[in-house]
Parts: C-alpha cells; structure tokens; sequence
C-alpha cells in the first residue's frame, strides 16, 4: 500500500468540508447578531431515530464523493406530521421494498466510487497489488468514509469488520477494488447510515444531552440538510461541543458558509409541502402552459425570492408575503403574464432574471406565487376552499376539521351553475348548511382572496364574465384583495408563532410541545425584528436543542 | 456490530456449497403432464392472493343484487363480471365501525379493511395481505409485490404502522423489478450462480450483524422501527438465497419482453394503459413463481377525465343526483370504468393458461373500498368482492348478504382460506370471530 498524493484532495474537497476559502464564505449570509434564547426551564421531547430523507442521501453522497455521482435509484416516500416530513422521519422504518432501492444504490456508489474514472482521486492511497486484498489501503479509506457516513469514528470493531469484508470479498474475486467496493456498499446499506441515531449521555436531573457527535449531527442536519465537515467533526472530538461558548463558535462558522442556503431551502421545501409537486398534474386543455417546467420553476421561484430576502438580505420574515420583488424564467413570465426579457442564447437552460411587480399590482408575496395558487388547487381549477384551508394550516399552524360526513356537496363548485357563476357564489350556498359553515367561514374568505388566480397560478380578473370579488377579512383584519391579505397575513402574530413552532419541530424531527422554549424563541424573534437567520441562530445555541428525555420502554398500544 | 463477518459464511455462498441448506422456492421439481400439480408429490400448484383496493364505492340501489345465495342477477355497476359470475362472490351489508373515533374520510375505511381497525401508534399491525404474505410468500422471490396503476406509490399495503409498502407505478419499473436483472428463467437450460450475488448475500449478512450494537441504545418504538428494517433486509437475504439456487423448470411461465416506458398518470387512459401492461406482468411474476401474494391500488385519488373540471372523487360529492335517472350520472361512469378495470385485470390472470387451467385457479382476489356510498361518505353497506377460489380453498358464485356485521368477517375469512392461522381478526367492534362460512369450501 503506497499513501497517493490525492489524500488531500478527497478530504479537503470532495468531502467539500473544508475546501471553501472563508471569503466565499461571508458572501451570502452576513454576520448574525446573537439573539440567545436559552430558558431556565424547559420540558425536552423524547429523542427520536430519524431516517435519512431522500434529499439527505443525495446530500451526503455529494459531499463526501462529489456531485458526478449518480445515485441509480429512488427513496420511499416520506410520511408528514405534524406538518413537516423532518417529524414523520422520525416516525418511519424502512420495508423490503425501500431495501431493495437503497441495496442497489450502496452497489452503484461503491462501484462508482472505485472506478477507474474515480479512484485516484476519492481513495486515498493505492494496493501493494490490484488482484489482492490490502487491509492498510481499506483501513486509512474506510475509516475516513466511516466517519463522515456514521457521522462520527469508527469504532475499532466496526473498522475491522469493514477491513474483513473487503479483504473476504477481494479474496473471492482476486480483485483490491472489488473488495473495497463490497465493504462500502455495506456501509451504506448499514442502518447506521441510513438512520440518524441520537447517542446521548445522562445528566443529573434525569434528562440526556446528545453526546458530542450527536450534537454536531442535529447541527449539520438543522443548518446544512447534511453530514458535520471535518472541521465539525474536530470540534465534536476535542470536546468542544460540550460547552455553549464552543457551540455557538461553530454555529457562527456553519452560519457563514454558503451551505446555510441549503438548509434554509430544504427547511422551506419541508414546510410548504413542495413534495406535493411530484403528484401534480394540471390538464392539459384547461391550462396549456403549466408545464413539467413551470412546475419546477415555480418552487424555485418562491425558494429564490425566499433565499434573497431573508438570507441575502437579512430582511423580516413576514415581509415575505408582501414583497413585490421576485425572480422570474420566460416559463413564469407566460404564465403570470408579465414580460420576462431573456437574452440568454437560444437553447439555454431558462435563465433567473430578478422582477419586481409594481406597487399597485394585486401579485407580490409568495401567496400569490404559482408554488402557493397551483399547489392547492384541483387538476381542473382553483379552489378557494384548499387555498385558505392551506394558509391557515401551513402559514398559521391552524388545524382546520376534516369535513363532516354526510354533507352535501351538490353545488359548491358546479361551475356551469348559471345562477352561481362565481366560486364565491357557490361557496356561500354552500355555507348556508350550519354543518358546513363554521369551518368555511374560517378559510374560504382567505382562498376567495386569491380567486384572481386560477388554477395553474394565472392572473384574471372574472369568472364566467362576472367580476372576481377578492375582499374578505382575516381574524377580523379586512382585505379586498391578495395584496392586502399578504399584510394581513404579515401583520397576523400567528404567523411568526407559526414559523417559530414548525422551524422549531424541523430542527429537532419532533413536534416541539415546551412552551417555555418556544416561547423563548418567539420573544427573541420578535426582538431582531424576525430575521431567520437569528431565528436559526437562536434555536442551534440553545441546550434544549440538544437535550431529550428518555424514550419509552413500552410502545404505543399496538392495532 | 462486533462480530466480524464469518469467512465461513462467503465461502459456503461463492463455492455454493451451502446451496441445499437454503430454503428453496416452491417447485424443486417438474410439474405434472397436466401442468397443474408437482409431479414428484402431487401437490397441487401454490395459491395466491391479491388485493385490488378501488376507492369511493359504488351507488346504493345500483349493485347488491335482489336474491341472496347463488341465482342471483348482477346490476347494473356488477354487470361487468357476468362473465366471471361463477368465479365471484359478492359480500352487501357489511360495515366500518368507528368506536367514537373522528372519522378520516377516505383514510378511516382503507384503515379497517386493509389493518382490521383504525391504527393507534407506528407499531400497529400489518395489513391482512402482509399476514399472508408472511404464511404463504416467504419462499418466493418478492414476498409481495404492490403496484398502483394511477402513477403515485400509495399503498394500503403495510408491514406495520411505520412501515407502508409503497406501490410501484411505472409498468417498466415492474418489469425490470421483476424480469430485470436478478430474474433467473425456470425455464432455462443453464444455470450459473452469479458471483456478484454471493457477495450482495454476504454483505447484507454483516449489516444484519449490527442490529444488536443499535438495538439496545433505543426505546421501544424505535425498536420495532429498527426491527422493519431488519425485516426488510431479511427479505432480500430471501430473495439472494433464491437467486442463487437452480429455479425447478415451470411450463407455464413465459418470459416477456421489455415494456416500454409509458406515461402514468391519473387520466383514464393512462390508468387504462398501465393496467393492461401491469396485470399481464403480475400474471406472469405468478407463472414464473417470483411471488404469491400481490397488490393493486388502481387510483389513490384524482382519477379524471382529460378536459375535465372535476375528477371522480370531486364528482362523487358534487355532482347532483340526475332526477331522471335517480343517481349521480358521471360518478357512475367512473364506477363502472373502474369496476371494467378489474374484470379486465382478472382476464389477464384467466388468460395465462397453466395446464388447462389459468392462473386464475389458485388465485383469490379481494376487492375491497373505502365507504359504502362516497357521496356521503357512508360506512356501512359496503360492498366487497372476491375473485377466484385459490385452487379450491373457496366456494364462489354466491351473493352474501352480511346484514350489518363487521367487514373485517371478510377479511378474516380470507386469512384463514390463505393458511393464516387466526381465530379472530379487527379492533374493538371490528374484531370478529366470524368467518363468511357460505365461502369457505
């Protein structure tokens, strides 16, 4: 076994921990002000084994082999509760079927990653002999590797099975990379790897703290929607994440790197469901230009105007409803009808251009975003009903009844009806039945709101050749139109509260029951004028984030 | 982990040597000239079962024939099965019972026909198919196979609580999971063990190694999570283990083609086109002995027409009841495109012959819905079909009448013709003793 002269190399910067110069760093996120939000007294949550989700796979797999690496198969899908997938994560196992995509993704990894195309660069050192075992040249690579997959070193039993099963298979098959390649593809079939556990210690007062790795695990998950860097993982190992002083200096590091982005956009992804988009269809004759495209632009779209407000510049969170400043593709500008000057040259991919609508225009802030308006309607339509019920429940953290049984729904969106040609007019026959009425009231004003946009997202102003009335109240605050519902939305105090609960529950993959923390939390929003990237700050340096309690011994009662 | 993989253990799987110690699948030895026993014991060819899970019911007045027992007339939403009358059992009358929990609708029914009762917790029980798939599938290649012909993954199919069988909904993802690589022709000639098998078998050993190093830092529901997982794993040791025995030759399987890569989606015609291409693959996995037990969601939710405003399960709640016909016109269209869909699934499974037989012979199927009358979202007179005899284990051709009792007699009755030792089945008033006696040969 010779050490190559690529070592460096794959640890400095397919694993990408610690490649980016510090002046790329500080680009995008300016420096945070501290908002500490630690509370005396807080009640901890059970800690909970999460499953890695889909986008966290490909995320690990990228940096620790570089993006060149196709994955060659697809995840289970993912189960939502309380509102966000990073809580059902903690809920799901995996089943044979989900087995058998990740069996063939750890063997298309690990094939990949020894190629002839790959090797010198991802392995770190060469066999004494290609056609034989070198359990020195298994060591130094898995070993590395471990670390970064398990998320914290090895231990000298698991290293030497890893060295075993390489050196056993490199036997069999008279073949070094072979072998190499059997005993990785077993870690990452390993629930060690596809499962984050949390390892924790015992405190006095009968609680736990995640142990140093764990730590800095919820802070890459949280932060990065990925595996700790080596510099992480150093703090982890000196015993560094073992004080608040040397947490908060690596949250300020983490806070810096360009990676913070990728958080942010998973934690939005999450939180507005955009998962919905890979099962939505509209039809093809009714909306002629909502595309495969268009969908995909609209979240980015929304992530886009997202990412620049409130980490680019800094701005309040709640601004993000009224905002009339966006970024557009010739794709949106067909479908919102505005004109988006492309000078790319032709066959380029569709190019972001930034567009601000005008100050009096009814669209500005992502309710009004085709991510928002095309999301929550039908196949066929708009729907009023989804739209509002959507606010309420993901915006405002508002839980809306499921309909009651035995209602009629005859003529709530019979758009034909000639005596009710608007969705307005229907919906108020509708509500007449008291059964109905209570939960209309409460979300159907909202979704009416945004009627001036159908169901692909397009703007219009009638329905049937009536005019669309947009007016309506929120909590008793009137509007009468989008615009002024977005700053009904944006002065609503739910809606802070509703982002500091869910943002809350998605660092830590449970629903976040400790008024005390959340209510720390909400005070030191409020107090930097709701910037995210204090908000983050302030949940990543506090000691409930890395405090649970004991599971339970028995399960819920079983069927 | 602490126990290094076992050399022992690769060299018994790359010589082979420990070959005969592996279950083998369910024919080590040729068929019978007929084609429909094994010729060295003269048992009969497996049974299998299948589910097909149709949401949003049928129309009251429309299905549950007038005559109970055998004589009776199929109406109008059942005329499509004339064909396979003597082969069905139609079960009228059962219902979900709540208990006092909130009614999920469209969520609550599937939950009491598929898992007997309405879940508590992630380590609820699996659903009936997973029961039997546990008695009857262990020794085929793919324990189960779900597939959804509306192009989502959703599954009604579950190991447990935590663990939902996804659907697969492309036609050529089924193929290439079945036919694909990995896929050894009973039929053929030759048979040579790959070697990249035994080593996948021996690396899925060492993980399986670690489950005790992980189990004992959890609590208990993380546990049972863990232990799907293990459980999943197990499933593919399983399915190695096959791949690397000699498959006994099966007269009756015929290996397709590749299926092209198709557009899936909640349209008519793309529901139709998949389940053409799909029912025509599940029928030959069953030839061809890669499973027994299967399952079909034929549309979550959304199916629709192209041009149109609505889709089927918008129309069952809005679409006025026409005076003149005294029932929902365009919901009823669905109903009965959807019921053709079945017949035509079935028509697959009778059309690959075995013998002079089909494989519909040893095959139940259980065709089950969500609410008995989507408009309103009933609970109770629900309708529930089975299909086939499972090789003699049924009595079919008869219209049961279930006056009210819990669905889940069905579901318990099927079970039990499936092998699964069980003497009651369901929660709370779900849970029944009861078998359907009428259907039980």
């Amino acid at each position: 076994m010779s050490l190559s002269r690529t070592l460096s190399v794959f640890l400095g910067c397919t694993a990408l921990m610690a490649c980016a110069p510090a002046a790329k760093q500080t680009a995008t996120a300016p420096a945070v002000a501290k908002a500490p939000a630690q509370t005396a007294a807080f009640t901890p949550g059970e800690m909970v084994m999460r499953r890695l989700s889909g986008e966290q796979y490909q995320n690990i797999v990228a940096d620790v082999f570089g993006p060149s690496i196709e994955l060659g198969g697809r995840f289970e899908p993912d189960l939502r509760v309380g509102g966000l997938l990073a809580v059902g994560a903690g809920t799901v196992s995996i089943t044979a079927v989900g087995m058998e995509q990740f069996d063939a993704m750890a063997r298309n990894i690990a094939t990949q990653v020894v190629s002839d195309k790959n090797r010198a660069l991802m392995i770190p050192c060469k066999p004494a002999d290609v056609k034989a075992a070198d359990d020195a040249c298994v060591g130094i690579f898995m070993t590395r590797v471990g670390e970064l997959l398990y998320r914290r070193p090895l231990t000298e039993a698991e290293l030497k099975s890893y060295i075993g099963v390489a050196h056993l298979a490199a036997d069999a098959t008279k073949d070094f990379y072979a072998g190499l390649s059997t005993s990785l593809a077993a870690m990452l079939s390993s629930p060690k790897f596809l499962f984050r556990q949390e390892l924790v210690t015992a405190n006095t007062d009968g609680t736990y703290s995640l142990d140093a790795y764990s730590k800095a695990s919820q802070l890459s998950f949280f932060l990065w929607n990925s595996i700790p860097d080596l510099p992480l993982l150093a703090a982890a190992r000196k015993g560094e994440l073992g004080t608040r002083a040397g947490v908060a200096k690596q949250v300020d590091r983490m806070m810096a790197s360009p990676r913070l982005e990728h958080g942010v956009r998973a934690f939005f992804t999450d939180n507005f469901g955009f998962d919905e988009f890979n099962g939505l269809t509209k039809d093809a004759v009714l909306f002629p230009k909502f595309s495969a495209q268009a969908a995909n632009d609209a979240q980015e779209q929304t992530l886009r105007t997202i990412v620049d407000l409130l980490l680019k510049n800094r701005g309040d969170y709640r601004d993000i409803f009224t905002t009339k400043k966006t970024f557009l593709t010739q794709e949106l500008g067909a479908i919102y009808q505005v004109p988006v000057v492309d000078e790319s040259p032709n066959g380029a991919p569709d190019a972001w251009l930034p567009f601000e609508f005008a100050k009096d225009d009814p669209r500005g802030g992502i309710l009004t975003q085709m991510s928002f308006t095309s999301l929550h309607s039908p196949p066929g339509r708009g729907s009023p009903t989804l739209r509002g019920k959507a606010l309420r429940e993901v915006l405002l953290c508002q839980k809306v009844p499921a309909p009651p049984a035995a209602v009629k729904f005859d003529i709530v969106q019979d758009t034909n009806n000639p005596v009710y040609k608007t969705a307005r007019d229907r919906l108020n026959a509708h509500a007449s039945n008291p059964v109905c009425a209570g939960c209309h009231k409460i979300i159907d004003p909202l979704g009416l709101a945004l009627e001036n946009f159908d169901g692909a997202g397009a703007f219009r102003t009638t329905e049937q050749g009536v005019k669309i009335d947009t007016s309506g109240a929120l909590d008793g605050v009137k509007f009468t139109g989008a615009a002024e519902l977005g700053k009904a939305v944006h002065d609503n105090p739910a809606t802070t509260a509703c982002l500091v609960n869910r943002l809350t529950s998605y660092a830590v993959g449970r629903e976040v029951k400790d008024t005390a923390w959340l209510e720390a939390l909400k005070t030191s929003f409020a107090a930097t004028g709701y910037r995210l990237p204090d908000l983050m700050h302030a949940i990543a340096t506090s000691d409930a984030f890395f405090t649970v309690a004991a599971p339970k011994t028995q399960t819920a009662s079983a069927q | 982990m602490t126990k290094l993989i076992s050399r022992r253990n690769v060299l018994r799987s790359t010589t082979l040597g420990g070959a005969a110690a592996l279950p083998l699948p369910f024919l080590d030895c040729f068929l019978d000239n007929s084609g429909k026993a094994l010729a060295a014991t003269g048992a009969a060819l497996p049974h299998c079962f299948g589910t097909w899970w149709q949401g949003l019911g049928l129309t009251p007045g429309r299905w549950i024939p007038d005559k109970a027992g055998k004589d009776y007339e199929n109406k109008a939403e059942l005329k499509m099965f004339d064909r396979y009358k003597h082969r069905i059992n139609i079960i009228s009358g059962t219902k979900y019972f709540l208990d006092g929990r909130p009614l999920e609708t469209h969520t609550t029914g599937w939950q009491i026909a598929s898992q007997g009762g309405i879940p508590t917790g992630v380590n609820s029980g699996p659903s009936l198919d997973s029961t039997i798939a546990d008695t009857i599938g262990k020794n085929t290649r793919f324990r189960s196979l779900e597939i959804s012909l509306d192009g989502s993954r959703a599954s009604y199919s579950k190991r447990a609580g935590s663990a939902s069988n996804p659907s697969e909904p492309s036609p050529l993802g089924l193929y290439t999971r079945i036919f694909g690589p990995g896929f050894k022709d009973p039929n053929a000639a030759d048979f040579t063990p790959d070697p990249a098998v035994v080593l996948r078998r021996s690396v899925l050993s060492y993980v399986t190694d670690e489950r005790k190093s992980m189990m004992s830092q959890l609590g208990a529901t993380d546990k049972a999570r863990l232990d799907q997982y293990f459980s999943g794993l197990r499933q593919i040791e399983q399915q190695l283990d096959i791949e690397l025995q000699k498959p006994a030759p099966l007269a009756a399987c015929t290996v397709p083609g590749k299926v092209d890569e198709t557009k899936t989606g909640r349209e008519v015609g793309e529901v139709v086109a998949s389940n053409k291409l799909m029912s025509k693959l599940v029928a030959q996995a069953l030839a061809c002995g890669q499973t027994r037990v299967f399952n079909v969601v034929i549309g979550a939710n959304g199916l629709r027409q192209p041009g149109s405003q609505q889709n089927w399960h918008m129309l069952t709640h809005e679409e006025p009841v026409d005076d003149r016909l005294g029932f929902q016109k365009e919901t009823t269209w669905f109903i009965e495109w959807a019921n053709q869909q079945f017949v035509d699934f079935i028509g697959q499974l009778d059309a690959m012959k075995e013998g002079d037989g089909s494989v519909l012979d040893r095959v139940v199927m259980l065709w089950q819905t969500d609410h008995g009358y989507a408009r309103t979202h009933t609970m109770d007179a629900l309708p529930i079909l089975t299909v086939g005899n499972a090789g003699g284990r049924l009595r079919t051709g008869l219209h049961v009448p279930a006056n009210g009792d819990p669905a889940t007699r069905v579901g318990l009755t099927i079970q039990q013709a499936m092998g699964v030792s069980l003497k009651n089945w369901g929660l709370l008033s779900n849970e029944t003793s009861k078998t359907v006696t009428e259907i039980l040969a």
